[in-house]
């Protein structure tokens, strides 16, 4: 594994905007372009590591405070200037390597930094703008509850290189006392558990698992291909409503999170009763 | 007051920490108000960790219950900590979000339910996963659902602390409660350690954690909006002061140029010292209340 999380991202970032620079006053870690997709135009934004960035433990692609502030930023100022009119689809790009892991970020509280990007993320998606998350790498942690878990649509590649977790295996592993293999064999079974991504995709959260050639280097016809996924995602979710509902009501999810549905019905009831 | 009544006090105040979840539920509400909801009677468990050999508990660490604070509809969600280090699993997370949807559907017909979180959890139960995960992401979508109509207090009170992506939850509350006995941060002292190297973060410095993490550097940083003692009397008091208190005007969340730029001055070429960061970001960050 790379020592840097992040280039992946960058390579598609730069295949569907165009561009790869950061928008004035961003630090060199978060891209941010207006582009043409589908009948109309999206923000995109993408974390990317910067070796030489600010903060030492936020150089190698993980969202750190800086990351965590651009981002919020970036997406909340679209929301005002749509407000009477068609809500542009904000398009997160993610390979990140996870939340930053350092004491400078725990002193200046990034865990409010973390949670403005995702307050930002999830208000825009309440008002009214289609949220895709395009998952072309990592997704791990802290880092995709910042940059990607609020998205209204989830689509992933389907590819060895991308893995989607609550914890990187290496930790996993550690505090499991498991050997990473034993980890592995683990998730065959039990699919939460699972580092791979045709089992996240089990768990009924992903809207599309794309099917890409060489994910590395992304190919003129592979990218409009991913064009089309996105434009056709940022449509479904124009259709359905600005809440999280459908990851509870794919087939998987039906399958796999029975317990979470069963628990939200029986709660209902509860609330509902007159005492 | 005298120093004499002062001692009686203390002598007379209950332990908020020493509290078991569902104790300190109840001891919020008004009194005969509150009602459990998916108790453990029914028995809904985690299907998850008997497949890992692990004893599941018959309310997945997590208490759920409606009622009045102050005389208004509230409900409050408590974790265990003594439970999977109050863990949040499939089960947990769904009946956290459940609750807080809930509310918000009542906000919704014109009856705000304010939703009162005690965390005490290290955030994602890793027998879960990447379900805990995904949980945690629809507890915070249910948070900034929920805040528009009524108020989502955080309370961090016990030893466990409030780490992982819960802290995310936390941050996106419209109140932050907290004792001098509490932490709250993204990542733990041994993460940091484990991930980063000990010259990074000494996890055995207790004294350095606190001066992070603790509840009195984070009030007084501006970035919890009350500490209190650990007595059980105090925390309901502030609870329900927060309650009639309404939807503040703005979130913390949400002042994102406020923050940013205190995150660009900073001078990251060294480790931060916590004191100086707290005289520097004292002012100019109450949470005001809504109207």
């Amino acid at each position: 594994m790379s020592e840097y999380t992040g280039i992946r991202g960058k390579a598609w970032f730069r295949a569907l905007t165009g561009q790869d620079s950061p928008m004035a006053g961003d630090p060199r870690s978060v891209l941010t372009a207006d582009a043409p997709i589908g009948d109309g135009r999206a923000r995109f934004l993408c974390v990317v590591p910067d070796p030489q960035g600010r903060f030492p433990c936020a150089r190698h692609g993980e969202v750190g405070l800086e990351e965590a502030y651009a981002l919020a930023t970036r997406v909340r100022e679209v929301i005002e200037p749509d407000r009477n009119s068609v809500k542009r689809a904000i398009i997160a790009i993610v390979d990140v390597k996870s939340q930053a892991y350092g004491r400078r970020e725990e002193t200046a509280a990034i865990f409010l930094a973390a949670a403005a990007a995702a307050d930002a993320y999830g208000s825009a998606r309440l008002a009214g703008h289609p949220i895709i998350t395009l998952v072309v790498g990592h997704a791990i942690s802290g880092g995709f509850l910042t940059h990607g878990y609020q998205a209204n649509r989830i689509l992933a590649f389907d590819d060895d290189g991308v893995m989607i977790h609550a914890m990187h295996k290496e930790a996993a592993a550690r505090i499991t006392r498991r050997s990473v293999e034993s980890l592995e064999k683990l998730g065959k079974a039990i699919a939460p558990l699972s580092y791979d991504v045709r089992d996240f995709a089990k768990l009924g959260l992903l809207h599309e698992l794309l099917h890409v050639e060489d994910p590395d280097h992304p190919a003129d016809e592979t990218t409009a291909r991913v064009r089309r996924a996105l434009a056709a995602a940022i449509e479904d979710a124009r259709r359905g409503p600005v809440d999280l509902s459908n990851r509870l009501q794919s087939p998987e999810a039906r399958e796999t999170r029975q317990a979470s549905i069963r628990t939200r019905a029986l709660l209902e009831s509860q609330w509902r009763e007159k005492v | 007051m005298s120093a004499v009544r002062d001692d009686l006090a203390f002598v007379n105040r209950q332990s908020f920490i020493e509290l078991h979840a569902r104790e300190r539920a109840i001891a919020l509400f008004d009194s005969g108000t509150a009602r459990e909801l998916l108790g453990p009677f029914d028995r809904v468990e985690s299907p998850w960790l008997p497949l890992q050999g692990v004893t599941p508990q018959a309310d997945d660490g997590c208490v759920v219950m409606k009622g009045k604070i102050s005389g208004r509809a509230a409900v409050v969600v408590a974790l265990e900590g003594a439970f999977q280090g109050g863990s949040l699993g499939e089960v947990s997370g769904a009946k956290l979000t459940a609750a807080l949807d809930l509310a918000r559907a009542d906000g919704e017909k014109g009856k705000p339910t304010a939703a009162v979180m005690l965390l005490e959890t290290g955030g994602v139960r890793l027998q879960e996963a990447n379900l805990g995960l995904a949980a945690i992401a629809e507890i915070m979508a249910a948070i900034l659902s929920l805040r528009r109509y009524a108020p989502v207090i955080s309370v961090v009170a016990g030893t466990v602390g409030c780490f992982g992506g819960m802290s995310l939850a936390a941050g996106l509350s419209s109140y932050i409660v907290m004792t001098r006995e509490a932490r709250l941060g993204l990542n733990g002292p041994e993460v940091i350690e484990q991930e980063s190297g000990i010259e990074e973060f000494d996890s055995s410095d207790r004294r350095l954690i606190w001066a992070i993490n603790g509840g009195e550097q984070r009030y007084a940083m501006g970035l919890a909006d009350a500490l209190v003692d650990d007595d059980t009397g105090q925390v309901g008091k502030t609870i329900r002061q927060l309650i009639e208190k309404g939807v503040p005007r703005e979130h913390r969340s949400a002042r994102v140029a406020f923050y940013r730029e205190r995150i660009q001055s900073l001078d990251a070429t060294r480790q931060l010292d916590p004191n100086e960061l707290r005289a520097s970001w004292r002012t100019g960050d109450a949470t005001e209340p809504g109207k």
